[in-house]
């Protein structure tokens, strides 16, 4: 995984609330191998109608937000669905961080284990990031996750990150590696709770 | 416990499942039950990748449920891509030693129906599955939570998860709900009230008269729908309808061993004085029939209400939200919610399509017709053989709805039961959001009784006239 320090890069806006993981990527598309990408599935509903041509109006496919890596949306972007696909792609698509004032509490998880930055901030400070993306297609804005602010024309507007996230996305570690070096206190914990809780294992019937 | 601090039953579960501690929010925790499904393919595809072995087979299942045809299903699946998803499961399923519940297994549901009814749901265990409605198993008090195909990987690989601790939350129902009004309405109405993501970062429990009362269906239904309200945890404390459900399913411990484990599990409640982070109370008395009008959870009102005005918006993006949901849902602004006329309903899902939701919607069908067409998928194929011994499967094709086999169907759309697009649906599911049901579909959430209601009217209407005819039933 790609680790994550400082961002410069385009930002785009998709100034909707609530817009949940089946909106991100639709159920029909999560069938394919993510080796095919899932770039071209992002928000695929909200872009296009049933004929496929855009609907229009959405920053995404204005090619004055071209190479985007950065997207601002509104409140609880990412709820409902638990679908990691929702990630792949908006990753897929070449984004890298997400800033919105609140998440899908599952969606932030997955985002982090595939080095997409969610950023959190104030209802003010969305406000701000969507209108100077919106006044100013293609402006680019810089995301530091040490110091957790976003640079917009020289002010520095803060974000919240939960701290192991935030150290994940720093060192892009790998949580397997981690847990096995710690395989005999796992080994003596199921020891000990075989005896604690001798129901705890399915009847074998 | 060695401190004398007052501990929430979300404290007690968290602590039983503790291996260590990196920092405080970096937790590893023991994981004892895992169900994976057709969608957990990726997951499998990164274990293969770095040459993993599930870590204990014996405490993953593998139940298909997502992608399931629901008629027909001896065909097998219509579509060579969704077939190909089941089948890949078995695959992976084989290849890992996990015990399966296929499309052929008289076991075969949706998860969240068929973990709690084989027993393999207990109280005191932690569960995860790569869903997020795994909440629904909280009703047995236990920590279940729904997690993404990385975290999934990672519990096949060490039956370990890496967490950070979520706030304690109380939600109290007191007093006794009114006839025609269940579970489902008291959600709707907790998600109306504190918002779609207004319990993020907590683990909620439910508590109060009012859920005691609940049956485990009921209990089910409420934690199910904790995930719509932004939690990923769920729970209601057991108690001896938990364990009177417990006592005859196959997985579950039997004899001296039943007997130990009710003994600690009657240990897993909040103590006298455990502190909350938030506390939320509702009175039961105030909650009426809720249907959704929306496009989000959120958009919840008691169905004597009316459809929003963009006016009524409080905020530049509540109004951005109303005028996309009134013109997805193509409703007028003012419009009598009991005007909206429907042109399908759906009654199944993890979150009502158990034996006890059936019997709720046909005893409103019973001798009546439906004016619209829809299908009814009992949550898993025991519900379903259930259903055929008490008539039930008799009234809903009497009434004209479709009844067929068990699996997520409708709810998800995976599997080719599909709402066509501008098509209204009355649905006893989960999601009311743009396209869930299919692209294009409108969905409005409902309970069982009141979806009946809406297919024997034709529109959106309160089922308490219609139970009444029935003397009060």
């Amino acid at each position: 995984m790609q680790p994550f320090t400082t961002l410069s890069a385009v930002v785009v806006p998709l100034p909707m609330a609530n817009v949940d993981t089946d909106q991100i990527i639709p159920a029909r598309f999560m069938r394919k191998s993510r080796a095919e990408g899932y770039g071209d599935y992002l928000l695929r509903d909200v872009r296009f109608d049933e004929q496929g041509q855009p609907r229009g109006g959405i920053a995404l496919d204005d090619t004055a937000y071209a190479g985007a890596q950065i997207m601002v949306a509104g409140r609880n972007f990412g709820g409902g669905s638990s679908r990691e696909a929702a990630v792949y792609a908006l990753v897929d698509f070449g984004l890298r961080c997400v800033i919105a004032p609140s998440f899908g509490d599952i969606f932030t998880n997955n985002a982090v284990k595939n080095g997409l930055l969610p950023a959190r901030v104030d209802d003010e400070a969305a406000r701000r990031l969507i209108a100077a993306a919106e006044t100013q297609p293609g402006r680019s804005i810089t995301v530091d996750l040490p110091s957790q602010t976003i640079d917009l024309d020289g002010h520095k507007l803060p974000f919240d990150v939960l701290p192991n996230h935030k150290t994940q996305l720093i060192e892009g570690r790998d949580d397997v590696d981690l847990t096995l070096r710690h395989r005999q206190e796992i080994a003596d914990w199921v020891a000990l709770d075989r005896a604690r809780r001798p129901w705890a294992l399915p009847n074998s019937q | 416990m060695t401190t004398g601090r007052p501990l929430t039953l979300f404290d007690k579960l968290w602590r039983s499942h503790d291996i260590l501690e990196e920092d405080e929010d970096h937790i590893l925790l023991w994981i004892d039950r895992h169900f994976v499904h057709e969608g957990s393919f990726h997951a499998f595809d990164k274990l293969r990748a770095r040459q993993g072995k599930v870590a204990r087979p014996d405490l993953t299942f593998a139940i298909a449920d997502h992608y399931v045809p629901t008629r027909q299903r001896q065909k097998g699946a219509a579509d060579p891509d969704v077939a190909r998803m089941i089948d890949q499961l078995a695959e992976n399923a084989a290849d890992h030693r996990l015990q399966m519940f296929g499309l052929d297994d008289p076991r075969q549901g949706i998860v969240h129906v068929v973990g709690p009814e084989q027993g393999l749901t207990l109280p005191g265990l932690s569960i995860v599955c790569g869903d997020s409605h795994t909440a629904t198993h909280g009703a047995f008090g236990a920590l279940a939570f729904g997690i993404g195909a990385s975290d999934v990987s990672h519990v096949l690989a060490t039956q370990t998860l890496w967490q950070r601790r979520p706030k304690p939350m109380r939600i109290t129902v007191e007093g006794d709900l009114a006839d025609g009004i269940g579970a489902k309405d008291v959600i709707l109405s907790i998600i109306a009230r504190i918002g779609a993501n207004g319990a993020a970062g907590h683990a909620v429990e439910y508590a109060g008269s009012t859920i005691r009362d609940l049956s485990m269906a009921g209990r089910m239904t409420l934690c199910n729908m904790t995930i719509e309200a932004g939690a990923r945890f769920g729970m209601v404390a057991p108690d001896e309808t938990t364990f009177a459900y417990l006592a005859v399913r196959p997985y579950a411990p039997d004899g001296s061993l039943y007997e130990r484990a009710v003994e600690d599990w009657r240990l897993l409640t909040s103590d006298d004085g455990a502190e909350f982070d938030a506390e939320i109370a509702l009175d039961a008395a105030e909650i009426a029939p809720i249907v959704t009008w929306g496009i989000s959870p959120e958009d919840a009102l008691p169905i004597t209400g009316s459809v929003p005005t963009p006016a009524s918006a409080t905020s530049e993006e509540q109004g951005r939200h109303l005028e996309l949901a009134l013109d997805y849902m193509d409703l007028k602004p003012g419009a009598p919610l009991k005007s909206i006329a429907i042109d399908h309903v759906f009654i199944g899902s993890c979150t009502n399509a158990r034996i006890e939701d059936l019997r709720s919607a046909a005893s409103v069908l019973s001798g009546r017709r439906a004016r619209v067409p829809g299908l009814v998928s009992p949550g898993s194929q025991a519900v379903k053989r259930q259903a055929e011994e008490e008539g039930l499967d008799r009234i809903f094709t009497s009434a004209g709805l479709e009844w067929v086999d068990s699996g997520c169907s409708m709810c998800v759309s995976m599997n080719g039961d599909i709402v066509p697009p501008g098509v209204r649906c009355a649905s006893t599911t989960n999601r009311n959001f743009r396209g869930r049901q299919g692209p294009g579909a409108r969905t409005h959430l409902m309970s069982p009784a009141m979806v009946a209601a809406a297919a024997v009217a034709g529109h959106l209407t309160d089922v308490r006239p219609m139970l009444a005819e029935r003397g009060g039933k």
